[in-house]
């Protein structure tokens, strides 16, 4: 069983657009010699300004489909037949199955986002005929560049990042199971380390007590705290147990397979963790800057008539 | 000395209190039997606040009882009042365990060792059952109970839960969130509750939460004042005696149908089946002259119906011919076909022309009536569509109609059937979309019948079932082998012929086995798989429609592969030797016969994932994606947790969503959320009192308007696919800014209503309203949802090129 990922969308449409557009505009930049040089108030670089901002504005777009998922619901309520005599016009069930084959799903815009959002790295830049200066305009290109830099990322932490999210859970289905798992584990070697020296215990309590998953957005990035007690409890329990009596040491065996085992859990649940942030914490970048570039699009526009 | 009534009436539930109360009110000497502590237990054992519905809304109320639509209590209080004013004699706490004699001279024995003379018994005992009792001293003290009403009643104390079934699995994880609760479990294992119960258990387990005592039962009860607690527990664990100080004990231990019980009355059932109803004549008679029964045990499920019956019964003792209170519901169905006609005549005009229905007893047609639609197509209306799908079932009364096939080559069959015939069954039986279109040609008169009455008559009435399999068998034939089989070659073929039933994960036959014959589905799915080298490939799933087995028969070896049931399977399987004979003879079939085995032989492998090798399919098989129709896979390769589908879900339903994206198994990369399958033969459709779950033409189970609240369909659903929620009816769909601003879903405070609004089920619906499709997969961005039904998966496992759209 094989899943499209958005890059191949129904055949990599999106991208054969997006190519052809590309192309296009390099060729037509190549061709055309205006009087004054490329800049953005000739013809073609209207065209291209014109073109971008389309663009910009389908992009932006993307994010109100995102929250609406059903703008055209109760189109289909005559095929609603909640009795089964009641016929359904063929019209209607052709148009519902028309619009469930090519109406178009969250992925395909995102498909279309990431492609046309590239190729607005071409287009705006002809558009511009690389004059760039300290001004409205050049703080336009230059928010939009860092907007779709970190869609590149995202793109790439979409496509990275699930396979190794999978992985990492070797077969445990929840994030909650997993820490439910590590907190019996704390329990299991409480009570085992309750035999042992004074010491030991105070191990075993600190790697339950102080052991930090999660936390600040560095330390969930990172996937680690540093001198973790259960790694470090993993590493004094191995020196520990070498002081210990012959006949403790199948108890203590016990002990240290249970510590080990927690730290592997920890390491998942840290890794859990960042990818989790990995995938979102660039959207808090790319969001918010896609409105202030859009402000800045907006000044750029009204700066240049205002010129005029 | 025993007492003497004329009627003894036992279950005071709404059908035994209103057969009381008119024979009351005629000062007919009687007696009200009830086993529990309190009348209409069943009622009282509602959840506290229920609003009880009175469906249906059409059937006028004849009954000395006064009903509406009201809370639990109110319901309750006004039957107390009612009880009261008419006198009506009622003893609690009375469990009749036997019944002797007969009409005029009938002995009921009570679980006291009492017993009672009466000369018309009428048993009303509902469905419920008799709850099972810790049989050891102390199981009846106060504070120790077999229900649980309201879990957030207990607060800091222990309590003891009794049974490792659902029920109490359910109350120990409730009673859990303020308490300490410690469940105890007859077995070694909690094998026999639902996944989903299960996996919180283990979780509450694991969590401390809720502290397991299994392989372990309870010697004694007593009560402590000791210490603050009430009750002290005595119990033998695996570990040996163990004394447990608690404060209440909730035993929840299942209860006994009540059908043993009436067989030891001497009433007769049909079948094995359990939805099978005891025969009843007009008048509600049993088999046992005298003994009569009404409410849900006679088949009628609702309390409007049960009520009615309670009248009507009293008057037909007394020989009083009373209309039933259906009557006209009855005579306004009937005149559909013609106005003249009286409810007698027109229901023997129907066993005359509708053979299939002869052998039904008058109650049982008068109720099948009521749950069927009388239709009076027109030449050339359209009844049902190829691929609709539909499940109800049609009998011809008048009229002739044109069946239309799709030939395996694509082109068109006509047939014709006419009066005293039935169509529909297919679909009935196999739960999946018809498999041909009906038309009329002249005037007709159809009785169309819902599946599930028609699925209750099948496994009550002996003669309709043995009717409908001798023509669905010549129909399976022509559907999965050729519809232009000649009728004598057809009758030849099934010759010897059976049908199978099989459960999920059954055997029909071994690899190395004998070839017995051909085989037919006619409902359910079905493995072939292969073992080579010690390893089991899955080689093709075969579905409904289509046969299988041929190619021992063909190639008179063993059988060269293994066939396993993936859901609920039933076959028609034509003997070897006929089809042998059959096939020398018949040209054509032979050539089908012929090319399919080419087709098999060299047969592919499903595709497995490669990074993690086991057998995907297997695995979503024994998921029990083989009974579903639709099913929600996530392909975790993808899938970035965004959880944006359960997101669009609440916000295109109310703002709950219906299913759980993270719970769930995962098998290498593919993930199937907790979900509901959309099944063939949906379990929540069992047993809905009020009958609105339904599925749509296109194939969506869906609840319709009208839910009770009973609880029964997620008790059903094996697959935790419904919850119970007080929907907010004040739910907006969220606005565009709202949207924007974060503010669209919010579930808790937006649509979960307060604790005294109605609870209704919900579940998924395919968004069946919207014609993009389901919500889930059209807002996942990366493409990683989606809905399939196990044949197209199984197809697009065959072919490695395929990709999923
Ligand atoms: C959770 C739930 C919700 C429901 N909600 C609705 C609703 O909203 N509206 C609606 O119309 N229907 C509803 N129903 C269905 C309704 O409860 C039944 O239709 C109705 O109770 C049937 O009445 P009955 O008299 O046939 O049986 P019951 O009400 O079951 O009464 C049987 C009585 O017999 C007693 N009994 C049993 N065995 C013995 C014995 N051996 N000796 C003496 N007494 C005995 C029992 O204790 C009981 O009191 C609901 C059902 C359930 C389970
Ligand atoms: C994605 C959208 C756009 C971007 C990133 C963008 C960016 C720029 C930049 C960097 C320049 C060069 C400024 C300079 O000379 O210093 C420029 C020039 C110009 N742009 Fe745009 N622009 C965009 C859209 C538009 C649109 C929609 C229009 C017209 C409606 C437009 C009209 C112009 C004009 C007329 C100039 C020339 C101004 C001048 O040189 O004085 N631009 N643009
Ligand atoms: C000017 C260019 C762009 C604009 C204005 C823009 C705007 C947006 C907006 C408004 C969102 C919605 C955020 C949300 O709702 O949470 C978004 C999401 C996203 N964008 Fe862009 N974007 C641009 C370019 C790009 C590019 C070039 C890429 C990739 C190569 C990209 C990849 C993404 C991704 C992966 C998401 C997240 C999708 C999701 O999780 O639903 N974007 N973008
Ligand atoms: S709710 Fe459960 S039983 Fe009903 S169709 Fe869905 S999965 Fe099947
Ligand atoms: S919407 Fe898609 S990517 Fe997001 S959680 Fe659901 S399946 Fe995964």
């Amino acid at each position: 069983m094989q899943r499209n990922t958005l890059l191949e969308y129904r055949n990599y449409r999106y991208f054969k657009i997006a190519s052809l557009l590309t192309i296009s505009a390099v060729l037509a930049y190549l061709f055309d010699q205006p009087a004054m040089g490329a800049y953005g108030g000739s013809w073609l670089g209207y065209l291209f300004g014109i073109l971008s901002a389309l663009i910009v504005v389908v992009l932006t777009l993307y994010g109100v489909r995102k929250r609406l998922p059903s703008i055209r619901t109760e189109r289909r309520n005559s095929l609603n037949a909640s009795s089964p005599q009641q016929d359904v016009p063929d019209r209607r069930k052709r148009q519902a199955s028309w619009l469930r084959h090519h109406g178009a799903t969250l992925q395909g815009w995102l498909s279309a986002h990431t492609y046309m959002g590239i190729a607005l790295i071409v287009l705006a830049t002809l558009h511009t005929g690389f004059q760039f200066g300290w001004n409205v305009h050049t703080l336009a290109y230059a928010l939009m560049m860092v907007v779709i830099i970190s869609g590149c990322y995202g793109i790439y932490a979409y496509l990275r990042m699930p396979r190794l999210m999978t992985a990492n859970m070797g077969g445990i289905n929840t994030f909650n199971a997993l820490l439910l798992e590590i907190d019996d584990l704390d329990k299991q070697a409480s009570v085992k380390s309750l035999q042992f020296s004074d010491d030991i215990c105070a191990v075993v309590r600190k790697a339950r007590q102080e052991t930090l998953i999660g936390g600040n957005f560095f330390r969930q990035l990172t996937a680690c705290q540093r001198n973790c007690p259960t790694a470090k409890a993993v590493q004094q329990l191995r020196l520990l147990g070498k002081s210990l009596k012959y006949d403790q040491l199948k108890s203590f065996d016990d002990l240290f397979l249970i510590m080990a085992h927690k730290e592997t859990l920890v390491r998942r649940a840290r890794l859990d963790v960042m990818y989790r942030a990995r995938l979102e914490f660039w959207l808090y970048l790319h969001a918010p800057l896609s409105i202030a570039f859009l402000t800045a699009l907006i000044a750029h526009i009204v700066a240049i008539f205002f010129y005029w | 000395m025993t007492e003497k009534f004329k009627i003894a009436i036992i279950g005071a539930g709404p059908a035994g209190l209103s057969a009381a109360a008119h024979a009351a009110e005629l000062g007919i000497s009687h007696i009200l039997l009830e086993a529990a502590q309190q009348p209409a237990n069943t009622i009282h054992k509602y959840q506290k606040g229920k609003l009880v519905m009175a469906e249906p809304a059409v059937l006028p109320l004849r009954s000395p009882m006064a009903f509406a639509a009201g809370t639990r209590e109110n319901i309750l209080t006004l039957w107390h009042e009612d009880i009261q004013r008419h006198k009506v004699n009622l003893r609690l706490g009375a469990q009749v365990d036997g019944i002797k004699g007969e009409r005029g001279h009938f002995q009921v024995t009570l679980s006291s060792g009492q017993s009672i003379n009466a000369e018309f018994v009428v048993l009303a005992i509902g469905l419920q059952g008799n709850i099972h009792k810790l049989g050891i001293p102390g199981g009846d003290l106060p504070t120790v109970q077999y229900h649980l009403d309201d879990p957030e009643e207990f607060k800091d104390e222990t309590i003891v839960v009794v049974g490792g079934g659902d029920a109490g699995v359910e109350n120990a994880l409730a009673l859990a969130q303020q308490n300490r609760v410690i469940l105890i479990n007859r077995e070694e294992e909690f094998s026999r509750c639902k996944e989903g119960n299960f996996n919180l258990l283990q979780a509450a387990i694991k969590a401390g939460r809720i502290e397991p005592r299994v392989s372990s039962r309870i010697d004694y009860i007593d009560s402590e004042t000791g210490n603050g607690f009430l009750l002290r527990v005595v119990a033998k664990t695996s570990e040996g005696v163990e004394i447990i100080p608690c404060h209440h004990v909730i035993a929840r231990l299942g209860a006994s149908p009540p059908r043993k019980l009436l067989e030891s009355f001497g009433v007769k059932f049909p079948n094995s089946d359990i939805t099978s109803v005891p025969e009843l004549s007009e008048q509600y008679e049993s088999n046992v002259p005298g003994l009569y029964i009404i409410g849900t045990l006679g088949g009628c499920p609702l309390i409007k119906q049960a009520l009615n019956h309670g009248y009507e019964v009293v008057e037909y003792i007394l020989g009083n011919p009373v209309e039933p209170a259906d009557e006209p519901l009855l005579k306004q169905k009937i005149s559909c076909f013609d106005a003249s006609c009286s409810v007698r005549e027109g229901l023997t005009f129907i066993r005359h022309n509708a053979p299939i229905l002869a052998g039904l007893t008058a109650l049982q047609l008068r109720e099948l009536l009521l749950e069927s639609n009388i239709l009076t197509p027109k030449p050339d209306d359209l009844i049902f569509k190829y691929d609709d799908y539909t499940s109800s079932f049609f009998s011809i009364l008048e009229g002739e109609l044109a069946v239309v096939v799709k030939a395996k080559d694509g082109s068109e069959i006509y047939f014709q059937i006419k009066a005293g015939n039935f169509f529909g069954e297919m679909g009935l039986i196999s739960g999946r979309r018809r498999s041909a279109t009906i038309k009329a040609i002249t005037d007709c008169v159809l009785i169309e019948t819902p599946r599930r009455s028609m699925l209750k008559l099948i496994n009550s009435v002996e003669s309709v079932r043995q009717k409908l399999d001798e023509v669905s068998m010549k129909r399976v034939v022509r559907n999965c082998l050729t519809n232009t089989l000649p009728e004598s070659e057809l009758n030849y073929l099934l010759q010897g012929a059976t049908i199978r039933r099989y459960k999920a994960g059954d055997v029909l036959f071994h690899q190395g086995d004998k070839a017995d014959g051909l085989y037919l589905i006619r409902r359910g799915s079905v493995i072939i798989s292969q073992i080579t080298a010690g390893k089991e490939d899955v080689l093709s799933y075969v579905i409904t429609g289509n046969y299988f087995g041929e190619m021992a028969l063909i190639s008179d070896k063993p059988r060269s592969k293994t066939a396993r049931a993936a859901s609920a399977t039933e076959v028609v399987l034509l003997k070897a030797p006929v089809v042998i004979a059959s096939l020398e003879r018949n040209t054509d079939l032979r050539d089908l016969l012929a090319a399919r085995y080419r087709e098999n032989a060299h047969d592919t492998k499903m595709i497995e994932p490669q990074d993690k090798p086991g057998n995907l399919f297997t695995f979503l098989i024994r998921q029990g994606v083989g009974e579903a129709t639709d099913v929600l896979l996530i392909d975790y390769s993808l899938c970035i947790r965004c959880n944006n589908c359960e997101t669009a879900c609440a916000n295109t339903h109310q703002g709950i969503p219906l299913f759980n994206r993270e719970a769930g198994p995962t098998h290498s990369h593919i993930h199937l959320p907790t979900s509901c399958r959309h099944c063939e033969h949906p379990y929540c459709m069992l047993d809905c009192p009020p009958n609105v779950i339904h599925r749509s033409v296109n194939g969506e189970v869906f609840i319709a308007d009208g839910c009770i609240s009973c609880g029964n369909c997620k008790n059903n659903c094996p697959y935790d696919a419904i919850q119970m929620v007080a929907v907010n009816p004040k739910f907006k769909k969220p606005g565009l800014w709202q949207a924007l601003t974060g503010g669209a879903y919010q579930s808790e405070k937006n649509s979960i209503a307060g604790d005294d609004s109605p609870k209704k089920a919900i579940k998924c619906d395919l968004c069946k309203d919207n014609a993009m499709g389901p919500a889930c997969v059209r807002s996942c961005p990366t493409g990683a949802a989606i809905r399939i039904s196990p044949e197209a998966l199984s197809l697009t496992m065959r072919d490695s090129s395929a990709v999923l759209e």
